[in-house]
């Protein structure tokens, strides 16, 4: 059956069809698709495949490492930033190994559409000794699923399989699997000490994963995801991996005279690099992300012939464009390029930023908070990710910081640590079930000097809407990690409320010590959806 | 057969609903399909394109090059002149003629609307004027998509087919609806 699919919905299917049992992940663009196509399967409902939003992507991680350990397939998704939160269990499965297959999607954003960095998360693989997947297009995204399942059980390790935004948000006609695979049963590691991480096993299962990188990367070597493609014109070889390749096909539509390596399964196969590097003049790799293979392949000896982005033949950051792989290619090469030109820009054309939506909550807290703001002599505001991020932006230019997940409530202590009033910290509910929670508790525990606002919109908004974590039990969250209910407020933040939550705030502010308010109003995106679905059930 | 296309507009403004009937009509047709979209950060009343690219050979690039795109379907007109380098000598824009105004220095609407006329192939329409006058307000963005069929190089039956698969679900009077924008814009292509 064929089948037309966002590159992220292709690998949702490839797992279902790979007979997963359960998915983990907290959303995050541009990987968000893959656990919501799952939500969506009934496949997944007739199998009873888990597929609820994990508070984060640790405790995700955790989960799909206690779905293995019963001899299941599990999938973990995130976006690249993600994997961060979760390198402690990502690493750390490295050592333990896995017993059902064990799959750890990242997607990787380049050119930060959604994004704070540019991180490849190809190094991670590399770090923990995890074999890397990463498809060039949709069919392979598919194909790859069962693979790197299969994969993972045979050698009993996670695979990450690490797409990026280009692939994840990208639909094609993609060709399914007559029928899916049976899930695996229920079945105890027969290697059970590896689990127990305890110095004595690490130990063991350090040498054992050392040792066992020549096969992964003999298996790399042999992998059908990795083509050597013949070439006549030696002059140059080119090495593409995941959608760096799609890229060079297109400049070439009748075939490439070239020499291609494409990389789509690491540890990198040395000897077919060598292979190019020995019968080619010079190199250029083309790779999406950071130059992860370059680096490795220019090593120390910075080799003159390999060209990429450390030398500028590519550019250094952003996306690759099929438009900067032609210039690449026709830069070190004598091939007679079609340049197609298209019409010059208008000059007339101006940005337009993202915003916060009409009538959103975020909106009415930062119009307050301005307001009480004005009165202080120099306040500062701590934000963190979420569509409240955008109050950095006019017309409210409310924040002074945005770092990671949870940063606003920890870094708003260590300001007031180092003397900072007003210290105020603003969060979503989302973001701070994710991780605030223990930085609040940090704060509590030394009664710091700071405001927290928690802006309740009953969701995860910026992704598209997702359930909420904490949603209905901020108010018990906070007083569990000790929050007195004197310094625990909870408003509707509605213009027609403005004198009251103002006064709120400006009361917290000059409170010595941690106090919580609680702005809670629906997000404008799920009630325009709620209204529609009461509409429809009518 | 190859054409590619950028739909382009303001996040919210639907243009992946037109993404979605074409490339319904693509696939019955058996044609190789490479959609890009926007998800995320930017849907929030940030300026959204798609790339869509139909081929009756296999596509490798996801993204359109430079001076490729033979079609630029734009909710929005400003939006349509954004991608003017990705637009191809020979190529068309169909645009909506109403500006959307959200941020506080939107360019002279008349200024935008030059320089779409100093280009050589455009269709300009006030889609939602239309719509509303013939009784389908919510298909505005399907009259843009009928006025953008000749330059699409699919045939009009085959977009009507499509739209028939893609909205049967929703019920009858909701395919009517946006047939009959098709035809409106089919229309204002002579």
């Amino acid at each position: 059956m064929k089948k037309l699919l966002l590159g992220d919905e292709a690998i949702a299917q490839g797992a279902l069809d790979a007979g997963l049992s359960g998915v983990y992940a907290y959303p995050g663009t541009p990987s968000t698709e893959i656990t919501e196509y799952i939500q969506m399967s009934p496949l997944a409902k007739e199998r009873g495949v888990h597929s609820r939003w994990s508070t984060n992507e640790k405790t995700a991680m955790e989960a799909a490492l206690g779905m293995s350990f019963m001899g299941k397939r599990a999938l973990v998704c995130m976006k690249h930033v993600g994997l961060n939160v979760c390198a402690d269990p990502f690493v750390n499965s490295g050592m333990t190994g896995v017993n059902g297959g064990v799959v750890v999607l990242v997607a990787d954003d380049p050119s930060m559409h959604s994004s704070q960095d540019e991180q490849d998360s190809r190094f991670y693989g590399k770090f923990a000794m995890i074999p890397t997947f990463e498809p060039s297009n949709q069919q392979e995204a598919y194909d790859m699923m069962a693979a790197a399942f299969e994969y993972s059980e045979k050698q009993c390790l996670p695979v990450l399989m690490r797409v990026t935004t280009r692939m994840a948000h990208s639909r094609a006609v993609v060709e399914l699997a007559d029928a899916p695979r049976e899930q695996n049963a229920l079945n105890y590691d027969a290697k059970a000490a590896n689990w127990v991480l305890l110095p004595a096993n690490a130990k063991k299962r350090n040498d054992a994963v050392t040792a066992q990188q020549a096969q992964l990367e003999e298996d790399a070597t042999n992998s059908t995801y990795n083509i050597y493609k013949e070439g006549k014109d030696k002059s140059l070889g080119i090495l593409a991996s995941g959608i760096g390749f799609n890229y060079v096909n297109e400049c070439f539509p009748q075939g490439s005279p070239y020499p291609i390596l494409k990389i789509s399964q690491y540890p990198l196969p040395k000897k077919l690099v060598r292979r190019l590097m020995d019968e080619c003049e010079q190199l250029l790799i083309v790779e999406e992300g950071q130059p992860f293979i370059e680096d490795i392949v220019r090593g120390v000896a910075d080799m003159k012939n390999v060209h990429g982005k450390l030398d500028g033949t590519l550019p250094r950051t952003g996306e690759l464009t099929p438009d900067a792989v032609k210039q690449a290619l026709a830069e070190l090469s004598t091939f007679n390029f079609e340049l197609s030109t298209g019409f010059a820009p208008s000059e007339n054309v101006v940005p337009r930023p993202p915003a916060l939506c009409q009538g959103c909550g975020h909106r009415d807290v930062y119009a307050a908070l301005n307001e009480v703001l004005k009165e202080y002599d120099n306040p500062r505001v701590f934000g963190d990710i979420g569509c409240y991020t955008l109050g950095f932006l006019p017309p409210f230019r409310a924040i002074h910081s945005c770092v990671d997940m949870g940063a606003s409530i920890t870094m708003a202590k260590g300001a007031a640590d180092a003397g900072q009033w007003p210290a105020v910290a603003i969060i979503g509910d989302s973001t701070f079930t994710h991780s605030g929670m223990t930085g609040l508790l940090d704060a509590i525990n030394e009664n710091a000097n700071i405001t927290v606002i928690i802006s309740d919109n009953l969701t995860t908004g910026m992704t598209g809407g997702q359930d909420s974590a904490g949603t209905n039990k901020f108010e018990a969250i906070c007083r569990g990690l000790g929050l007195s209910d004197e310094h625990l407020k909870v408003v509707v933040p509605l213009p027609k409320n403005m004198p009251e939550i103002t006064q709120m705030i400006r009361d917290e502010i000059n409170y010595k010590g941690t106090s919580v308010i609680i702005p809670r109003r629906e997000c404008m995106q799920t009630l325009q959806r709620h209204l529609k679905q009461k509409k429809a059930a009518k | 057969m190859k054409t590619d296309i950028i739909l382009c507009g303001v996040g919210g403004q639907g243009i992946l609903s037109i993404a979605t009937i074409i490339g319904e009509a693509a696939m019955n047709e058996n044609l190789y399909i490479k959609q890009a979209e926007v998800h995320g950060m930017s849907q929030r009343g940030g300026d959204v394109q798609s790339n869509l690219r139909i081929s009756s050979n296999p596509i490798a690039s996801d993204l359109i090059p430079k001076g490729g795109a033979d079609v630029i379907i734009s909710m929005e007109p400003m939006e349509a002149l954004r991608y003017l380098p990705y637009l191809s000598k020979n190529g068309w824009i169909i645009t909506s003629s109403t500006p959307f105004v959200n941020i506080p220095n939107y360019p002279d609407i008349e200024v935008i609307k030059a320089d779409l006329n100093k280009l050589p192939n455009v269709i300009m329409l006030d889609i939602e004027g239309k719509a509303k006058d013939a009784g389908v307000p919510r298909s505005a963005n399907v009259i843009l998509l009928g006025a953008a069929q000749k330059a699409l190089g699919i045939e009009y039956d085959k977009l009507e087919d499509a739209i028939r698969r893609v909205f049967g679900r929703k019920g009858d009077a909701i395919v009517e609806a946006n047939i009959k924008a098709l035809a409106i814009g089919k229309e204002a292509q002579k």
